[in-house]
């Protein structure tokens, strides 16, 4: 209730705000385009919110190399979240009524996106976010957009690589119950695996933060599975797989996208070796496009980009092809021309914005080997 | 059987972390009768001191992975928290122990900054948090505490969450936020019997507690420093009276238990190899409870708090819902203090006044 009563201040200020100055940034007239980004900057989901922020930051230079957008120069005002929910509906409200941003681009973490969509919505500001893929983020309402697959589908994708590629039918689930990602992916998973035949001998869970895991673990392995699904983030991944190979659990783990971060195989190390997960591209697909970014990003960044790089740099993509179509920096103009977004190139696939405003395009899964990725193989929507 | 013995392997590992924890937190407060907020965020910098250590050219191209590197590398660590812990102790609690506007302002000024940081993480809110903060503690120090300005325990409790947030976000800043990978300084053996699986970096985490412990008994009841240590724990003023040079005992107490924090930090990174800046929280607050449960300011009783503590953690998890492992601890904390404050090895104490 505090928090709500805090919410309607923030927004009252916020309508104030925007009533009073709404000449500033968002004037049709003024000579640059500013953009809005939030992520987790610091905190313990870090390397989310800088590999997102890498990828927007190539995209905007891209497009103002080329000659920026409507004749103007794109302007990307970036906020740290520090990974808290109510941390990321401060930063939104500052960028959308003191910046005065025309788009805001963010967040990774489903559970921030929901925290700071609403702000979006209530001040009419369309929102991609690049990365959350919790169906309620979208939900919040018509100007909240995403350039992601949604957790059904990463759950769909993991349920049928189990069942017609892995050939399994005795899973268990270890899911983060404090995270709406985590809890999204095992439910859709289950629900699936389930209808395909399979059976889910063990649905255990954990917090994130938590760094022992033996008890589940032994729990689990006394059920005998042949996989376990983890669908939570790289943070705890890697404990996890440590400790099951000290239990002597040699069967593969699965899992989505939050595995995805250079860190996963650091802390992970030769106890990941076997296991698969979905994810929104490879950097070892040969598209030109990907290799093209892959190439750039990497003499930009000394390092390889993950998917969160791919996506943050397709967000901000689509954006810019939105406000160009749109001819426009008005939020409802901006808003109908992303709904209209069709079979977009972006480089983790085709993009294609659906009615529910999520984007419909193929999975990858990867396998894990020798501590490199290795693709397997892409399962279509 | 087998699922039930592996489970109690698994408590008795998860709970030797609390002990270690425990050990340095219940050693400050059975001196100085402070608790020491901050004993986590310590444990925190000692791991980090010991991966960088570890991570270091020298230590690396000379010693490798081998048991003088190890030995190397934990005492360094050690040595290091221990100059962390007289630092805190000199800058923040000493001046903290006689009160002046001063201290109290400057302290609830870094604990408002740090609220101003997790509020609005922007310049305008920390600075707000920070004038707050100081008005706040120049008020209660008018107000309240200059009559009872010797002393004040509150003041003390007040600076301890200050420095834990400034060792929170300060470690954020200096070691980056993002967790990394603490490397095997000790080689991992997998020692298994039948289907029950135990490794060497248990029982060593287990074993080393044990140790600590014994030796933290030893220096604080068979040496003359603890005997003054225990001086000061009867009556600060008295030990000040017979000659006792208070500060130093105070100083030498803040240091043996950053050390300890540090090993423990170390230790507990081996079992889990991911350390990041905020990983001291949850423990330091589960050692906590482990030193309450077993008698705050008990050593044994860090050592059995712990060990109980952890043990009632896996099997909640193991055989219960998941989901309430760190509900346990603290309905342990609620119990303990409810039906025996005292702690189950704690003696009865009479207020001093």
């Amino acid at each position: 209730m505090k928090h709500r009563s805090w919410l309607l201040v923030l927004s009252l200020v916020g309508t104030l705000a925007l009533t009073s100055c709404a000449a500033a940034g968002r004037d049709q007239q003024s000579a640059e385009i500013v953009i809005g980004e939030y992520g987790s900057l610091t905190g313990t989901t870090a390397t989310f919110g800088i590999s997102t922020r890498n990828g927007i930051e190539m995209a905007v230079d891209d497009v103002n190399e080329a000659g920026g957008i409507l004749g103007k120069k794109v302007r990307i005002l970036v906020e740290d979240d520090q990974g808290k929910p109510e941390e990321a509906q401060t930063v939104v409200t500052k960028l959308i009524s003191k910046d005065q941003v025309i788009a805001v681009l963010g967040e990774v973490a489903s559970s921030r996106s929901l925290a700071a969509a609403p702000v979006a919505q209530q001040n009419g500001i369309p929102m991609i976010t690049p990365s959350s893929t919790n169906p309620r983020v979208t939900e919040t309402g018509d100007y909240i957009f995403r350039v992601c697959f949604i957790d059904p589908f990463q759950g769909l994708v993991m349920a049928k690589f189990a069942t017609n590629s892995l050939k399994i039918k005795n899973v268990a689930i270890l899911r983060d119950i404090k995270n709406d990602y985590s809890v999204g992916l095992a439910d859709v998973f289950v629900e699936n695996f389930k209808t395909m035949g399979g059976n889910i001998v063990a649905d255990e869970s954990y917090s994130e933060g938590d760094t022992d895991f033996s008890a589940q673990l032994t729990s689990i392995k006394s059920r005998k599975p042949q996989a376990i699904f983890v669908p939570g983030y790289y943070t705890e991944v890697g404990l996890v797989a440590r400790q099951a190979q000290k239990l002597g659990l040699t069967i593969p783990l699965l899992g989505g996208d939050g595995w995805d971060s250079p860190k996963l195989i650091e802390i992970g190390g030769e106890a990941l070796s076997g296991s698969y997960y979905s994810n929104h591209f490879s950097v070892q697909d040969p598209s030109p496009a990907i290799q093209k970014f892959v190439g750039d990003y990497k003499a930009r960044y000394g390092a390889v980009p993950d998917a969160l790089a791919g996506l943050g740099f397709d967000a901000a993509q689509v954006l810019f092809d939105a406000i160009r179509r749109a001819n426009s920096t008005e939020g409802d103009k901006i808003r109908d021309a992303l709904a209209q977004t069709k079979d977009y190139p972006g480089v983790t696939g085709k993009i294609t914005i659906d009615r529910a405003r999520n984007a419909v395009k193929p999975a990858v899964v990867l396998q894990v080997k020798n501590g490199q990725l290795e693709y397997v193989e892409t399962i279509n929507p | 059987m087998d699922t039930f013995l592996q489970q109690l392997i698994n408590g008795i590992s998860q709970g030797s972390a609390y002990a270690l924890i425990a050990l340095g937190y219940t050693m400050v407060y059975g001196v100085l009768r402070l608790i020491n907020f901050a004993h986590g965020d310590v444990y925190m910098f000692g791991a980090f001191m010991g991966y960088y250590l570890a991570n270091s050219h020298w230590i690396r191209s000379n010693l490798g992975t081998s048991a003088a590197s190890a030995v190397l590398i934990m005492v360094g660590a050690m040595a290091l928290s221990a100059v962390l812990g007289i630092l805190i102790e000199k800058f923040a609690y000493r001046p903290g122990r006689s009160v002046t506007r001063f201290t109290l302002a400057f302290w609830l000024g870094i604990l408002g900054a740090g609220a101003g940081q997790l509020a609005g993480a922007t310049f305008a809110s920390v600075a707000a948090g920070a004038s707050v903060g100081i008005l706040v503690g120049i008020i209660v120090e008018q107000a309240g505490l200059r009559p009872v300005k010797q002393n004040s325990r509150l003041a003390l409790l007040i600076i301890a969450i200050g420095v834990s947030l400034f060792l929170e976000n300060g470690g954020q800043q200096v070691f980056g936020a993002d967790p990394k990978f603490f490397p095997e300084i000790i080689p991992t053996h997998a020692l298994n019997a039948g289907p029950i699986h135990i490794d060497s970096q248990k029982l060593i985490v287990l074993g080393m507690s044990i140790v600590l412990m014994l030796l933290l008994n030893v220096i604080v009841n068979y040496t003359k420093t603890g005997k003054a240590m225990r001086a000061v724990s009867f009556n600060l003023d008295a030990a000040k009276l017979m000659g006792i040079n208070t500060d130093r005992i105070i100083a030498f107490t803040f240091a043996l238990g950053s050390a300890l924090a540090a090993a423990g930090g170390i230790l507990v990174s081996l079992l889990y190899p991911r350390i990041d800046p905020l990983m001291g929280v949850m423990p330091g607050l589960k050692a906590f409870v482990a030193a309450v449960l077993g008698g705050i300011g008990n050593i044994t009783g860090a050592m059995v708090g712990g060990l109980i503590l952890g043990m009632a953690e896996v099997m909640a998890v193991g055989y219960g819902q998941s989901t309430y492992r760190d509900a346990i601890a603290f309905i342990i904390l609620v119990l303990i203090l409810l039906l025996k404050p005292s702690g189950i090895m704690g003696k009865g104490m009479n207020e001093k006044v």
